[in-house]
Protein backbone atom coordinates (compact mmCIF):
# COMPACT_ATOMS: atom_id res chain seq x y z
CA UNK A 1 0.00 0.00 0.00
CA UNK A 2 1.47 3.38 -1.04
CA UNK A 3 2.19 5.75 1.81
CA UNK A 4 2.52 9.51 1.78
CA UNK A 5 5.63 10.42 3.72
CA UNK A 6 6.71 13.88 4.87
CA UNK A 7 10.38 13.87 3.84
CA UNK A 8 11.63 17.42 3.22
CA UNK A 9 10.93 19.71 6.15
CA UNK A 10 10.27 23.42 5.67
CA UNK A 11 13.88 24.59 6.33
CA UNK A 12 15.13 22.09 3.73
CA UNK A 13 12.72 23.33 1.08
CA UNK A 14 13.14 27.02 1.90
CA UNK A 15 16.95 26.88 1.87
CA UNK A 16 16.83 24.81 -1.32
CA UNK A 17 14.90 27.51 -3.17
CA UNK A 18 16.83 30.41 -1.66
CA UNK A 19 20.07 28.68 -2.67
CA UNK A 20 18.75 28.03 -6.17
CA UNK A 21 17.62 31.61 -6.65
CA UNK A 22 20.81 33.06 -5.15
CA UNK A 23 23.00 30.81 -7.32
CA UNK A 24 21.16 31.87 -10.48
CA UNK A 25 21.42 35.57 -9.55
CA UNK A 26 25.08 35.18 -8.53
CA UNK A 27 25.94 33.36 -11.77
CA UNK A 28 24.28 35.93 -14.02
CA UNK A 29 25.73 38.92 -12.18
CA UNK A 30 29.08 37.16 -11.76
CA UNK A 31 29.31 36.51 -15.51
CA UNK A 32 28.68 40.18 -16.09
CA UNK A 33 31.32 41.24 -13.57
CA UNK A 34 33.86 38.94 -15.23
CA UNK A 35 32.88 40.02 -18.72
CA UNK A 36 30.78 43.21 -18.87
CA UNK A 37 29.02 42.56 -22.17
CA UNK A 38 26.69 45.55 -21.79
CA UNK A 39 28.49 48.81 -22.43
CA UNK A 40 26.76 51.86 -21.05
CA UNK A 41 26.37 54.84 -23.37
CA UNK A 42 28.25 58.10 -23.10
CA UNK A 43 25.75 59.45 -20.59
CA UNK A 44 26.70 56.53 -18.38
CA UNK A 45 24.62 54.99 -15.67
CA UNK A 46 25.56 52.80 -12.74
CA UNK A 47 25.40 49.44 -14.51
CA UNK A 48 28.44 47.76 -12.98
CA UNK A 49 27.75 49.44 -9.65
CA UNK A 50 24.26 47.93 -9.43
CA UNK A 51 25.30 44.53 -10.72
CA UNK A 52 28.08 44.29 -8.17
CA UNK A 53 25.66 45.42 -5.47
CA UNK A 54 23.19 42.67 -6.45
CA UNK A 55 26.05 40.14 -6.54
CA UNK A 56 27.16 41.05 -3.02
CA UNK A 57 23.61 41.06 -1.61
CA UNK A 58 22.94 37.65 -3.18
CA UNK A 59 26.26 36.45 -1.72
CA UNK A 60 25.12 37.38 1.78
CA UNK A 61 21.73 35.73 1.16
CA UNK A 62 23.43 32.51 0.00
CA UNK A 63 25.75 32.59 3.00
CA UNK A 64 22.87 32.99 5.44
CA UNK A 65 20.90 30.23 3.71
CA UNK A 66 23.90 27.88 3.76
CA UNK A 67 24.46 28.55 7.46
CA UNK A 68 20.81 27.79 8.14
CA UNK A 69 21.04 24.57 6.13
CA UNK A 70 24.20 23.50 7.95
CA UNK A 71 22.41 24.13 11.25
CA UNK A 72 19.51 22.00 10.01
CA UNK A 73 21.96 19.18 9.18
CA UNK A 74 22.17 18.73 12.95
CA UNK A 75 18.64 19.77 13.97
CA UNK A 76 16.46 18.32 11.20
CA UNK A 77 15.15 14.83 10.43
CA UNK A 78 17.43 12.06 9.22
CA UNK A 79 16.92 12.97 5.55
CA UNK A 80 18.22 16.46 6.27
CA UNK A 81 21.08 15.21 8.45
CA UNK A 82 24.72 15.49 7.38
CA UNK A 83 24.77 11.69 7.49
CA UNK A 84 22.36 11.55 4.55
CA UNK A 85 25.03 13.16 2.35
CA UNK A 86 27.70 10.58 3.13
CA UNK A 87 26.23 7.24 2.00
CA UNK A 88 29.72 5.74 1.69
CA UNK A 89 29.98 5.51 5.46
CA UNK A 90 28.03 2.23 5.57
CA UNK A 91 28.33 -0.99 3.61
CA UNK A 92 24.66 -0.75 2.67
CA UNK A 93 25.17 2.82 1.44
CA UNK A 94 28.13 1.73 -0.68
CA UNK A 95 26.09 -1.15 -2.13
CA UNK A 96 23.18 1.14 -2.95
CA UNK A 97 25.54 3.69 -4.49
CA UNK A 98 26.90 1.06 -6.89
CA UNK A 99 23.39 -0.12 -7.65
CA UNK A 100 22.22 3.39 -8.49
CA UNK A 101 25.34 4.20 -10.48
CA UNK A 102 24.78 1.02 -12.53
CA UNK A 103 21.21 2.07 -13.19
CA UNK A 104 22.32 5.50 -14.43
CA UNK A 105 24.98 4.00 -16.70
CA UNK A 106 22.58 1.41 -18.18
CA UNK A 107 24.53 -1.47 -16.68
CA UNK A 108 21.87 -2.39 -14.12
CA UNK A 109 18.08 -2.45 -14.09
CA UNK A 110 17.41 -2.11 -10.38
CA UNK A 111 17.46 1.24 -8.65
CA UNK A 112 18.10 1.61 -4.97
CA UNK A 113 14.73 2.60 -3.58
CA UNK A 114 15.04 5.39 -1.04
CA UNK A 115 12.73 7.59 0.98
CA UNK A 116 15.19 10.49 0.91
CA UNK A 117 18.17 11.13 -1.37
CA UNK A 118 19.36 8.37 -3.65
CA UNK A 119 23.00 7.60 -2.82
CA UNK A 120 24.50 8.94 -6.07
CA UNK A 121 22.57 12.19 -5.75
CA UNK A 122 23.58 12.48 -2.09
CA UNK A 123 27.27 12.25 -2.99
CA UNK A 124 26.77 14.89 -5.68
CA UNK A 125 25.07 17.18 -3.17
CA UNK A 126 27.95 16.74 -0.72
CA UNK A 127 30.28 17.85 -3.52
CA UNK A 128 28.05 20.82 -4.27
CA UNK A 129 28.07 21.84 -0.61
CA UNK A 130 31.88 21.82 -0.67
CA UNK A 131 31.98 23.83 -3.90
CA UNK A 132 29.53 26.38 -2.50
CA UNK A 133 31.58 26.79 0.66
CA UNK A 134 34.75 27.33 -1.42
CA UNK A 135 32.81 29.82 -3.53
CA UNK A 136 31.52 31.72 -0.49
CA UNK A 137 34.82 31.84 1.39
CA UNK A 138 36.84 32.64 -1.76
CA UNK A 139 34.30 35.22 -2.84
CA UNK A 140 34.50 37.04 0.46
CA UNK A 141 38.31 36.92 0.33
CA UNK A 142 38.17 38.73 -3.02
CA UNK A 143 35.46 41.11 -1.83
CA UNK A 144 37.47 42.00 1.29
CA UNK A 145 40.25 43.47 -0.86
CA UNK A 146 38.42 46.79 -0.94
CA UNK A 147 39.64 47.34 2.61
CA UNK A 148 42.92 45.51 3.26
CA UNK A 149 43.05 46.78 6.83
CA UNK A 150 39.54 45.56 7.69
CA UNK A 151 38.26 42.63 9.68
CA UNK A 152 37.02 40.70 6.65
CA UNK A 153 40.39 41.02 4.95
CA UNK A 154 42.16 39.95 8.14
CA UNK A 155 39.98 36.85 8.54
CA UNK A 156 40.41 35.80 4.90
CA UNK A 157 44.10 36.72 4.59
CA UNK A 158 45.15 33.08 5.08
CA UNK A 159 43.50 32.19 1.77
CA UNK A 160 45.58 34.69 -0.15
CA UNK A 161 48.76 33.34 1.41
CA UNK A 162 47.81 29.92 0.03
CA UNK A 163 46.79 31.10 -3.39
CA UNK A 164 47.27 34.26 -5.43
CA UNK A 165 44.13 36.37 -5.85
CA UNK A 166 44.22 35.92 -9.63
CA UNK A 167 44.15 32.12 -9.32
CA UNK A 168 41.37 32.47 -6.78
CA UNK A 169 39.41 34.46 -9.37
CA UNK A 170 39.98 31.69 -11.91
CA UNK A 171 38.69 29.13 -9.41
CA UNK A 172 35.68 31.37 -8.69
CA UNK A 173 34.85 31.27 -12.41
CA UNK A 174 35.52 27.54 -12.77
CA UNK A 175 33.24 26.62 -9.86
CA UNK A 176 30.47 28.75 -11.34
CA UNK A 177 30.68 26.67 -14.52
CA UNK A 178 30.72 23.44 -12.51
CA UNK A 179 27.56 24.62 -10.74
CA UNK A 180 25.99 25.38 -14.12
CA UNK A 181 26.79 21.83 -15.22
CA UNK A 182 25.37 20.51 -11.96
CA UNK A 183 22.19 22.51 -12.53
CA UNK A 184 21.55 20.67 -15.81
CA UNK A 185 22.37 17.32 -14.22
CA UNK A 186 20.18 18.04 -11.20
CA UNK A 187 17.06 19.09 -13.10
CA UNK A 188 17.46 16.24 -15.58
CA UNK A 189 17.96 13.56 -12.92
CA UNK A 190 15.06 14.83 -10.85
CA UNK A 191 12.77 14.71 -13.87
CA UNK A 192 14.06 11.27 -14.90
CA UNK A 193 13.51 9.75 -11.47
CA UNK A 194 10.15 11.48 -11.17
CA UNK A 195 9.09 9.66 -14.35
CA UNK A 196 10.67 6.31 -13.51
CA UNK A 197 10.02 6.09 -9.78
CA UNK A 198 6.53 7.61 -9.87
CA UNK A 199 7.03 8.87 -6.34
CA UNK A 200 6.53 12.62 -6.74
CA UNK A 201 10.23 13.51 -6.66
CA UNK A 202 9.76 16.82 -8.48
CA UNK A 203 6.75 17.98 -6.48
CA UNK A 204 8.35 16.89 -3.21
CA UNK A 205 10.69 19.90 -3.20
CA UNK A 206 7.59 22.11 -3.21
CA UNK A 207 5.36 20.08 -0.89
CA UNK A 208 7.81 18.00 1.10
CA UNK A 209 5.81 14.79 0.47
CA UNK A 210 6.85 11.67 -1.41
CA UNK A 211 4.89 8.53 -2.23
CA UNK A 212 6.58 5.48 -0.82
CA UNK A 213 5.81 1.79 -1.15
CA UNK A 214 7.22 0.37 2.11
CA UNK A 215 7.52 -3.12 0.58
CA UNK A 216 10.16 -1.84 -1.86
CA UNK A 217 12.41 -0.38 0.80
CA UNK B 1 45.07 71.87 17.38
CA UNK B 2 44.68 75.28 15.87
CA UNK B 3 47.16 74.63 13.11
CA UNK B 4 45.63 71.46 11.75
CA UNK B 5 43.96 73.07 8.79
CA UNK B 6 46.15 76.11 8.50
CA UNK B 7 47.94 76.16 5.14
CA UNK B 8 50.52 78.45 6.66
CA UNK B 9 51.41 75.69 9.06
CA UNK B 10 54.64 75.02 7.22
CA UNK B 11 55.73 78.42 8.38
CA UNK B 12 56.43 76.80 11.69
CA UNK B 13 59.66 75.43 10.27
CA UNK B 14 62.28 77.41 12.20
CA UNK B 15 63.79 80.26 10.26
CA UNK B 16 67.36 79.04 10.73
CA UNK B 17 66.57 75.70 9.06
CA UNK B 18 65.13 77.48 6.02
CA UNK B 19 68.15 79.81 5.90
CA UNK B 20 70.52 76.88 6.06
CA UNK B 21 68.90 75.22 3.04
CA UNK B 22 68.82 78.52 1.20
CA UNK B 23 72.53 78.81 1.73
CA UNK B 24 72.84 75.42 0.02
CA UNK B 25 70.97 76.78 -2.96
CA UNK B 26 67.55 75.31 -2.20
CA UNK B 27 64.85 77.97 -1.99
CA UNK B 28 62.62 78.00 1.08
CA UNK B 29 59.65 77.42 -1.17
CA UNK B 30 61.18 74.23 -2.58
CA UNK B 31 62.21 73.03 0.84
CA UNK B 32 58.76 73.62 2.37
CA UNK B 33 57.21 71.92 -0.65
CA UNK B 34 59.47 68.91 -0.19
CA UNK B 35 58.70 68.64 3.52
CA UNK B 36 54.92 68.90 3.02
CA UNK B 37 54.96 66.43 0.12
CA UNK B 38 56.86 63.91 2.20
CA UNK B 39 54.56 64.42 5.18
CA UNK B 40 51.50 63.95 2.97
CA UNK B 41 52.96 60.86 1.26
CA UNK B 42 53.55 59.30 4.65
CA UNK B 43 49.90 60.05 5.47
CA UNK B 44 50.94 62.12 8.46
CA UNK B 45 49.04 65.24 9.57
CA UNK B 46 50.50 68.57 8.50
CA UNK B 47 51.57 69.29 12.07
CA UNK B 48 54.44 66.88 11.45
CA UNK B 49 56.01 69.14 8.83
CA UNK B 50 58.35 70.95 11.29
CA UNK B 51 59.40 67.61 12.74
CA UNK B 52 60.20 66.30 9.26
CA UNK B 53 62.11 69.50 8.46
CA UNK B 54 64.12 69.21 11.66
CA UNK B 55 64.89 65.55 10.98
CA UNK B 56 66.44 66.40 7.63
CA UNK B 57 69.01 68.51 9.38
CA UNK B 58 72.56 67.44 9.89
CA UNK B 59 71.83 63.78 9.49
CA UNK B 60 74.32 62.13 7.26
CA UNK B 61 72.68 58.76 7.19
CA UNK B 62 75.15 56.34 5.60
CA UNK B 63 73.53 54.41 2.78
CA UNK B 64 74.89 51.51 0.77
CA UNK B 65 72.99 50.82 -2.44
CA UNK B 66 73.76 47.46 -4.05
CA UNK B 67 72.50 45.89 -7.24
CA UNK B 68 72.21 42.24 -8.10
CA UNK B 69 69.96 40.81 -10.83
CA UNK B 70 68.59 44.15 -11.88
CA UNK B 71 68.17 46.44 -14.87
CA UNK B 72 69.13 49.52 -12.81
CA UNK B 73 65.63 50.79 -13.45
CA UNK B 74 65.13 51.61 -9.80
CA UNK B 75 68.38 53.58 -9.64
CA UNK B 76 67.26 55.44 -12.74
CA UNK B 77 63.83 56.11 -11.25
CA UNK B 78 65.43 57.52 -8.13
CA UNK B 79 67.88 59.70 -10.03
CA UNK B 80 65.02 60.98 -12.16
CA UNK B 81 63.22 62.18 -9.04
CA UNK B 82 62.79 65.20 -11.21
CA UNK B 83 61.94 67.97 -8.84
CA UNK B 84 65.69 68.47 -8.96
CA UNK B 85 65.61 69.63 -5.38
CA UNK B 86 64.13 66.37 -4.12
CA UNK B 87 67.19 64.49 -5.29
CA UNK B 88 69.44 67.24 -4.01
CA UNK B 89 67.84 67.21 -0.61
CA UNK B 90 67.92 63.49 -0.30
CA UNK B 91 71.52 63.30 -1.51
CA UNK B 92 72.32 65.98 1.02
CA UNK B 93 70.81 64.22 4.01
CA UNK B 94 72.17 60.79 3.20
CA UNK B 95 75.73 59.82 2.63
CA UNK B 96 75.68 57.47 -0.32
CA UNK B 97 78.72 55.34 0.39
CA UNK B 98 78.34 52.94 -2.47
CA UNK B 99 76.02 52.96 -5.48
CA UNK B 100 77.14 51.21 -8.64
CA UNK B 101 75.21 53.37 -11.09
CA UNK B 102 76.47 56.76 -9.93
CA UNK B 103 79.80 56.26 -8.23
CA UNK B 104 83.05 57.28 -9.88
CA UNK B 105 85.15 54.47 -8.47
CA UNK B 106 85.42 51.18 -10.33
CA UNK B 107 86.82 47.70 -9.92
CA UNK B 108 88.65 46.67 -6.76
CA UNK B 109 88.69 50.25 -5.54
CA UNK B 110 84.88 50.39 -5.55
CA UNK B 111 84.61 46.98 -3.92
CA UNK B 112 86.95 48.08 -1.21
CA UNK B 113 84.94 51.21 -0.48
CA UNK B 114 81.83 49.06 -0.01
CA UNK B 115 83.42 46.86 2.63
CA UNK B 116 85.15 49.76 4.30
CA UNK B 117 81.81 51.53 4.58
CA UNK B 118 80.22 48.38 5.95
CA UNK B 119 82.85 48.06 8.67
CA UNK B 120 82.87 51.76 9.48
CA UNK B 121 79.10 52.10 9.84
CA UNK B 122 78.35 48.63 11.17
CA UNK B 123 74.81 48.51 12.54
CA UNK B 124 74.13 52.10 11.51
CA UNK B 125 73.95 52.19 7.76
CA UNK B 126 70.85 51.72 5.68
CA UNK B 127 71.14 49.10 2.98
CA UNK B 128 69.22 49.52 -0.25
CA UNK B 129 69.00 46.40 -2.38
CA UNK B 130 68.03 46.49 -6.03
CA UNK B 131 67.54 43.28 -8.03
CA UNK B 132 66.91 39.67 -7.16
CA UNK B 133 69.51 37.34 -5.73
CA UNK B 134 70.15 34.11 -7.68
CA UNK B 135 70.69 31.19 -5.32
CA UNK B 136 71.15 28.45 -7.94
CA UNK B 137 74.55 26.80 -8.53
CA UNK B 138 75.88 28.24 -5.25
CA UNK B 139 75.15 31.75 -6.43
CA UNK B 140 77.34 31.48 -9.52
CA UNK B 141 74.81 33.34 -11.70
CA UNK B 142 75.68 36.70 -10.18
CA UNK B 143 79.10 37.51 -8.75
CA UNK B 144 80.67 40.85 -7.98
CA UNK B 145 84.45 41.00 -7.57
CA UNK B 146 84.50 37.21 -7.35
CA UNK B 147 81.96 37.07 -4.55
CA UNK B 148 78.48 35.71 -5.10
CA UNK B 149 75.44 37.93 -4.63
CA UNK B 150 74.21 35.50 -1.98
CA UNK B 151 77.33 35.93 0.18
CA UNK B 152 77.59 39.67 -0.38
CA UNK B 153 73.90 40.33 0.33
CA UNK B 154 73.89 38.21 3.49
CA UNK B 155 76.87 40.08 4.90
CA UNK B 156 75.51 43.51 4.04
CA UNK B 157 72.01 42.74 5.38
CA UNK B 158 73.37 41.30 8.61
CA UNK B 159 75.42 44.41 9.38
CA UNK B 160 72.82 46.99 8.34
CA UNK B 161 70.56 48.95 10.67
CA UNK B 162 67.76 48.21 8.23
CA UNK B 163 67.30 47.11 4.65
CA UNK B 164 65.08 48.67 2.04
CA UNK B 165 64.39 46.65 -1.09
CA UNK B 166 63.66 48.76 -4.12
CA UNK B 167 61.69 47.26 -6.98
CA UNK B 168 59.82 43.98 -7.26
CA UNK B 169 62.95 41.92 -8.02
CA UNK B 170 64.64 42.73 -4.72
CA UNK B 171 61.35 42.47 -2.84
CA UNK B 172 59.88 39.25 -4.24
CA UNK B 173 62.24 37.98 -6.93
CA UNK B 174 60.41 39.77 -9.73
CA UNK B 175 61.30 39.03 -13.32
CA UNK B 176 64.40 36.87 -12.66
CA UNK B 177 62.23 34.65 -10.41
CA UNK B 178 59.42 34.32 -12.97
CA UNK B 179 58.71 30.79 -14.18
CA UNK B 180 60.77 28.76 -14.86
CA UNK B 181 63.19 30.79 -12.69
CA UNK B 182 66.37 29.33 -14.23
CA UNK B 183 68.71 30.93 -11.68
CA UNK B 184 66.54 30.15 -8.61
CA UNK B 185 66.31 33.87 -7.91
CA UNK B 186 64.75 35.10 -4.66
CA UNK B 187 63.97 38.41 -3.02
CA UNK B 188 65.73 39.62 0.11
CA UNK B 189 62.96 38.46 2.46
CA UNK B 190 63.42 34.88 1.25
CA UNK B 191 67.22 35.06 1.33
CA UNK B 192 67.45 36.35 4.90
CA UNK B 193 64.18 35.60 6.69
CA UNK B 194 63.65 37.74 9.76
CA UNK B 195 65.89 40.61 8.64
CA UNK B 196 64.76 44.17 9.44
CA UNK B 197 63.43 45.04 6.06
CA UNK B 198 60.88 47.11 4.26
CA UNK B 199 59.83 46.17 0.74
CA UNK B 200 59.20 48.82 -1.88
CA UNK B 201 58.12 46.74 -4.86
CA UNK B 202 57.06 48.25 -8.17
CA UNK B 203 58.60 48.24 -11.58
CA UNK B 204 60.31 50.57 -11.05
CA UNK B 205 60.07 51.67 -7.43
CA UNK B 206 58.30 54.99 -7.08
CA UNK B 207 61.04 57.46 -6.13
CA UNK B 208 58.64 59.42 -3.91
CA UNK B 209 57.88 56.32 -1.86
CA UNK B 210 61.58 55.60 -1.43
CA UNK B 211 62.27 59.20 -0.42
CA UNK B 212 59.32 59.13 1.99
CA UNK B 213 60.59 55.88 3.53
CA UNK B 214 64.02 57.46 4.05
CA UNK B 215 62.42 60.57 5.55
CA UNK B 216 60.33 58.38 7.85
CA UNK B 217 63.47 56.59 9.00
CA UNK B 218 65.20 59.91 9.65
CA UNK B 219 62.22 61.46 11.43
CA UNK B 220 61.21 58.56 13.65
CA UNK B 221 64.34 56.42 13.70
CA UNK B 222 62.47 53.36 12.47
CA UNK B 223 60.92 51.93 9.35
CA UNK B 224 57.26 52.66 8.53
CA UNK B 225 54.41 50.27 9.41
CA UNK B 226 54.10 47.48 6.84
CA UNK B 227 51.49 45.03 5.55
CA UNK B 228 51.77 41.22 5.43
CA UNK B 229 54.09 41.48 2.42
CA UNK B 230 56.41 43.89 4.23
CA UNK B 231 55.27 46.87 2.14
CA UNK B 232 54.72 50.23 3.88
CA UNK B 233 51.03 50.80 4.45
CA UNK B 234 51.27 54.47 3.48
CA UNK B 235 52.17 53.43 -0.06
CA UNK B 236 50.59 49.98 -0.49
CA UNK B 237 47.60 50.14 1.84
CA UNK B 238 44.99 50.92 -0.81
CA UNK B 239 43.89 49.13 -3.92
CA UNK B 240 44.67 50.86 -7.20
CA UNK B 241 41.12 50.21 -8.45
CA UNK B 242 39.59 52.02 -5.47
CA UNK B 243 41.57 55.21 -6.04
CA UNK B 244 41.62 55.09 -9.83
CA UNK B 245 40.58 58.16 -11.76
CA UNK B 246 38.74 55.88 -14.21
CA UNK B 247 36.75 54.20 -11.42
CA UNK B 248 33.58 56.17 -12.19
CA UNK B 249 33.62 54.68 -15.69
CA UNK B 250 33.97 51.19 -14.21
CA UNK B 251 30.91 51.66 -12.01
CA UNK B 252 28.99 53.30 -14.84
CA UNK B 253 29.69 50.35 -17.13
CA UNK B 254 31.77 52.30 -19.64
CA UNK B 255 34.73 50.31 -20.93
CA UNK B 256 37.36 50.59 -23.62
CA UNK B 257 37.29 47.36 -25.63
CA UNK B 258 40.37 47.97 -27.74
CA UNK B 259 43.21 50.45 -27.65
CA UNK B 260 41.80 52.45 -30.54
CA UNK B 261 38.05 52.58 -29.92
CA UNK B 262 35.84 55.49 -28.96
CA UNK B 263 35.69 54.35 -25.32
CA UNK B 264 39.47 54.43 -25.06
CA UNK B 265 39.62 57.91 -26.56
CA UNK B 266 37.06 59.08 -24.01
CA UNK B 267 39.11 57.73 -21.13
CA UNK B 268 36.80 54.87 -20.20
CA UNK B 269 37.76 52.06 -17.83
CA UNK B 270 40.48 49.64 -19.03
CA UNK B 271 39.03 46.64 -17.17
CA UNK B 272 38.17 44.73 -20.35
CA UNK B 273 41.67 45.33 -21.68
CA UNK B 274 42.99 43.29 -18.77
CA UNK B 275 43.71 46.04 -16.24
CA UNK B 276 44.87 44.47 -12.94
CA UNK B 277 43.98 47.52 -10.85
CA UNK B 278 41.32 45.51 -8.99
CA UNK B 279 43.98 43.17 -7.54
CA UNK B 280 46.94 45.53 -7.17
CA UNK B 281 47.92 47.59 -4.13
CA UNK B 282 50.00 50.70 -4.72
CA UNK B 283 49.56 54.46 -4.43
CA UNK B 284 50.09 55.08 -8.18
CA UNK B 285 46.71 56.81 -8.70
CA UNK B 286 47.38 59.38 -6.00
CA UNK B 287 51.15 59.91 -6.17
CA UNK B 288 51.76 58.90 -9.81
CA UNK B 289 55.24 58.61 -11.32
CA UNK B 290 57.76 61.24 -12.29
CA UNK B 291 56.66 63.83 -9.73
CA UNK B 292 52.97 63.41 -10.31
CA UNK B 293 53.18 63.61 -14.09
CA UNK B 294 51.38 60.38 -15.00
CA UNK B 295 51.02 56.68 -14.33
CA UNK B 296 50.09 53.74 -16.60
CA UNK B 297 46.30 53.89 -16.31
CA UNK B 298 46.34 57.66 -16.78
CA UNK B 299 48.42 57.13 -19.91
CA UNK B 300 45.82 54.68 -21.28
CA UNK B 301 47.34 51.29 -20.43
CA UNK B 302 45.94 48.89 -17.87
CA UNK B 303 47.77 48.16 -14.63
CA UNK B 304 49.89 44.98 -14.72
CA UNK B 305 50.11 44.66 -10.93
CA UNK B 306 53.89 45.13 -10.96
CA UNK B 307 54.10 45.60 -7.16
CA UNK B 308 52.60 42.17 -6.43
CA UNK B 309 54.67 39.05 -5.68
CA UNK B 310 55.06 36.88 -8.75
CA UNK B 311 53.24 39.37 -10.95
CA UNK B 312 54.92 38.19 -14.13
CA UNK B 313 53.29 34.79 -13.70
CA UNK B 314 50.02 35.56 -11.93
CA UNK B 315 49.02 38.84 -13.56
CA UNK B 316 49.65 37.64 -17.11
CA UNK B 317 48.21 37.59 -19.73
CA UNK B 318 48.41 41.33 -19.20
CA UNK B 319 45.60 42.05 -21.65
CA UNK B 320 43.12 39.61 -20.14
CA UNK B 321 41.38 39.68 -16.81
CA UNK B 322 42.06 36.07 -15.81
CA UNK B 323 45.15 33.87 -15.87
CA UNK B 324 45.61 31.17 -18.49
CA UNK B 325 43.93 27.88 -17.62
CA UNK B 326 46.80 25.39 -17.20
CA UNK B 327 46.85 22.69 -19.88
CA UNK B 328 44.73 24.56 -22.40
CA UNK B 329 45.74 26.56 -25.47
CA UNK B 330 46.44 30.27 -25.60
CA UNK B 331 43.01 31.14 -26.96
CA UNK B 332 41.06 29.13 -24.39
CA UNK B 333 39.77 31.33 -21.60
CA UNK B 334 38.24 29.97 -18.42
CA UNK B 335 34.79 31.01 -19.61
CA UNK B 336 35.11 29.41 -23.04
CA UNK B 337 36.16 26.15 -21.38
CA UNK B 338 33.28 26.50 -18.91
CA UNK B 339 30.78 27.08 -21.68
CA UNK B 340 32.12 23.98 -23.46
CA UNK B 341 31.74 21.97 -20.26
CA UNK B 342 28.14 23.06 -19.84
CA UNK B 343 27.39 22.31 -23.50
CA UNK B 344 28.92 18.85 -23.20
CA UNK B 345 26.91 18.19 -20.02
CA UNK B 346 23.68 19.23 -21.72
CA UNK B 347 24.45 17.04 -24.74
CA UNK B 348 25.34 14.04 -22.57
CA UNK B 349 22.11 14.28 -20.59
CA UNK B 350 20.06 14.76 -23.73
CA UNK B 351 21.45 11.47 -25.06
CA UNK B 352 20.88 9.86 -21.66
CA UNK B 353 17.30 11.12 -21.68
CA UNK B 354 16.55 9.66 -25.11
CA UNK B 355 18.07 6.33 -24.10
CA UNK B 356 16.10 6.35 -20.83
CA UNK B 357 12.86 7.08 -22.64
CA UNK B 358 13.23 3.87 -24.68
CA UNK B 359 14.33 1.85 -21.72
CA UNK B 360 11.97 -0.95 -20.72
CA UNK B 361 11.13 -2.58 -17.41
CA UNK B 362 12.42 0.06 -15.02
CA UNK B 363 9.19 1.96 -14.32
CA UNK B 364 8.16 1.37 -10.72
CA UNK B 365 4.75 0.68 -9.19
CA UNK B 366 3.40 -0.35 -12.61
CA UNK B 367 0.94 -2.70 -10.95
CA UNK B 368 -0.64 0.27 -9.17
CA UNK B 369 -1.19 2.39 -12.26
CA UNK B 370 -4.86 2.72 -13.15
CA UNK B 371 -5.83 3.61 -16.68
CA UNK B 372 -8.15 6.59 -16.96
CA UNK B 373 -11.12 6.40 -19.26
Amino acid sequence: MLEIRYVWEIPVRVTHWINALAIVVLSITGLFIGFPYLIAGVDGGFVMGWIRFIHFVAAYVLTASMLARIYWMFAGNHHASWRAFLPWRTAEGRRNFIKMLRYYTFTGKQISYEVGHNPVAAVAYAGIFVLLIIQIVGGFALYAQYNPGGMMAASTAWILTLIDSQWLRLIHHAIMWLLAGFFINHVYSAALMDIKERNGTLSSIFSGYRYIEPKDL
Amino acid sequence: MKNDLDPMNAGEIPEEILRKWEAKGISRRDFIKFCTTMTATLALPLTFVPQVAAALEDKRLPVIWVEYQSCSGDSEAFLRANQPTAAEIILDIISLEYAEVIMAAAGHQAEKSKWVAMEKYKGQYLLIVEGAIPTGENGAYCTIGGESAVESAKKLIKNAAATITVGTCASFGGLPAAAPNPTTAVGVRDLVPGATIVNLPGCPVNADNLTATLVHFLTFGKLPAVDVLGRPKFAYGKRIHDNCERRAHFDAGQYAESFDDAGHRQGHCLYKLGCKGPEAFHNCPTIRYNEGLSWPVMAGHGCIGCASPGFWDTMSPFYRRLPQVPGFGVEATADKIGLGLVGATAAAFAVHGVASAFRKGDAMESDKVKKEE
